[in-house]
């Protein structure tokens, strides 16, 4: 008989008076009602723990860093260990051959029941050679373990959007998880951010174990539980927004006094994810708070949108640094240009016809 | 058929009005709008004193809600008015006639052609600028504000549910669509100084009156010249 999520808790000797805190503060973070609280400790007292597959593409590993410092202890140490990670080759202690058998044991012996958690994108230029996995493309590890997969978490950008390596021109044809041609047609978890907030991250797991279904999703496919606001309407600095009181220098006054950082790029109003409220490092700060502004790290494509201190995006088809303004000014100016020339050409050719018209006239 | 020697009534009182207040709108619109994008220098002194972003934005969203409720009503319009008030809605793409006239007006502002045809309403020229500027202009700026206005209202909004929903992951992310918006604006702002100056042409050197006509609704000839009305 499979364990449940208690049973390997108890074992790693958690006391149950921890393991129910436990339960009721994951209640509280995925926005549940305390009634929620016995639920989720009857979830784990008697599902079996379901095994996840945790796979590594073209990745900088910031999402597995992420994820072993989420901020709740109890959650780095239960989530751990209640996530049957059976395979996630930065940190389990197998190597070689003996590793990559796991992916076909998991895969074979739990068919349409595990998790696969993908860190990472393949890339699909020169058949997937620029990312190989024990010898084979990494595009070919992901399509098998997709297969008979029961979901799939897109950890991080480069999961679900493409992040650094699809920023163009993309050489290697970098591809999100969703685009990958053939790939098997099972849900995805989209959990956006360079890295996630390794809270998110711990509570999307455990929302996926506790109910047996997928939390709900916004149109983009990402937990609305996390990713339904902006940064900006959260944000700490919002009063000086709305008074219009703006850091205009990275060493002036109104930097000092923590101002709304919106004129010096700040990507605040346009990125979802939960910073503002979760925060970072056990709740310590987050990007706004610490003086830099959002650099919209959770949002598609966000390295193509020019710098990340401008405020207006960068239009690079115009091939130069140019942005709304600057294109719709250079067009406004020319209309304009273009305007009083031909009310010019027309009292002109007035003039000439009126000219022409005149008895007298050469001619 | 010649023009009248009379003055023809054209624009009722609803499309005089719609024409003022979308103007007002639009105005209001794009200067506030520039200025959501590149705020004025800050005001000195605690946030709870100030509130300067707040009212840029309160005149942004005014305005775009009375810019949208105004093309609501002017649609209406098209269909209970007279038959000018349906000529920027329904061009008529597909009649030789049409082109003909269009390829006239062009040919009168490149000083090619002596002078330009009469119209009872709109030239052919004008109802194409105002038909895929101006009307789909609004409607993508209205469609895009609006999504815009709902990622700040919310997911449990009805302008969320009904823009920002599909239009956000049509356009891939919020700060795309912000540079659309951007972008459209500028397109706007480039047809206003046309149009102006059309207008103020038009009336000095064709044989129609124009600046009156929107603020009057008759529209005077002033010799009898046929008319081209395409319709």
């Amino acid at each position: 008989m499979i364990e449940t999520f208690y049973d390997v808790m108890r074992r790693q000797g958690i006391t149950r008076r921890s393991f129910l805190k436990f339960c009721s503060l994951t209640a509280a973070s995925l926005g549940l009602s305390p009634a929620f609280a016995p639920k989720i400790a009857h979830a784990m007292e008697t599902k079996p723990r379901i095994p996840v597959l945790w796979l590594h593409g073209l990745e900088c590993t910031c999402c597995s860093e992420s994820f072993i410092r989420s901020g709740h202890p109890l959650a780095k140490d239960v989530i751990l260990s209640m996530l049957s990670l059976d395979y996630d080759d930065t940190i389990m202690a197998a190597a070689g051959h003996n590793a990559e058998a796991i992916v076909t044991e998991i895969v074979e012996k739990y068919k349409g029941n595990y998790i696969l958690a993908v860190e990472g994108n393949p890339p699909l230029a020169e058949d997937g050679m620029y990312c190989i996995i024990g010898g084979k493309p990494f595009v070919e590890q992901l399509k098998y373990a997709a297969e008979s997969c029961k979901a799939i978490i897109s950890w991080g950008s480069c999961a679900s959007w493409g992040c650094v390596q699809a920023a163009k021109p993309n050489p290697t044809r970098a591809t999100p998880v969703h685009k990958v041609p053939g790939l098997a047609d099972k849900p995805i978890i989209k959990v956006p951010g360079c890295p996630p907030i390794a809270e998110v991250m711990t509570a999307v797991v455990a929302y996926l174990l506790t109910f047996d279904k997928l939390p709900t999703l916004d149109k983009q496919g990402r937990p609305q539980m996390f990713y339904s606001q902006r940064i900006h309407d959260k944000c700490y600095r919002r009063p000086h927004f709305d008074a219009g009181q703006f850091v205009e220098q990275w060493d002036d006054e109104a930097a000092r006094q923590g101002h709304c950082l919106y004129k010096m790029g700040c990507k605040g109003p346009t990125t979802y994810n939960a910073c503002s409220t979760v925060k970072w490092n056990e709740g310590t700060s987050f990007p706004i708070q610490s003086g830099h502004g959002c650099i919209g790290c959770s949002e598609d494509g966000f390295w193509d949108k020019g710098s990340f201190y401008d405020r207006l995006t960068g239009i690079n088809q115009f091939g130069i640094e140019a942005n709304a303004d600057v294109v719709g000014g250079t067009a406004a100016a020319i209309v304009g240009a273009g305007v009083a020339a031909h009310a010019g050409l027309t009292a002109l050719h007035n003039a000439k016809q009126a000219g022409d018209k005149q008895p007298g006239a050469q001619q | 058929m010649s023009a009248p020697l009379a003055p023809v009534y054209v624009y009722e009182l609803p499309v005089r009005l719609w024409h003022a207040v979308n103007a007002l709108a639009i105005t209001v619109l794009a200067v506030s709008g520039y200025l959501i994008a590149s705020p004025l220098p800050s005001p000195v002194g605690e946030a709870s004193e100030h509130f300067l972003m707040g009212y840029i934005r309160f005149a942004h969203f005014a305005a775009g809600y009375v810019l949208a409720i105004g093309l609501l009503g002017r649609l209406y319009w098209a269909y209970a008015g007279n038959e000018h008030a349906r000529q920027i809605f329904f061009p008529p793409l597909l009649q030789a006639h049409f082109w003909a006239g269009v390829l006239q007006e062009v040919r009168w502002y490149a000083f090619i052609a002596k002078a330009p045809h009469h119209y009872i309403g709109h030239n052919p020229l004008a109802i194409l600028a105002m038909h895929f500027v101006l009307v789909w202009g609004s409607l993508f700026m209205i469609f895009t504000g609006f999504a815009l206005y709902g990622e700040g209202e919310g997911q449990g909004s009805w302008q969320y549910a009904l823009f920002s929903s599909w239009l956000l992951p049509l356009f891939g992310d919020s700060q795309t669509v912000h540079t659309w918006h951007h972008l459209v604006m500028w397109f706007i702002v480039c047809f206003v100084l046309i149009h102006i100056y059309v207008a103020v042409r038009e009336d000095k050197l064709s044989g129609q009156s124009m600046l009156a006509t929107i603020a009057t609704g008759w529209r005077t000839f002033k010799d009898d010249k046929p008319v081209d009305d395409a319709h």
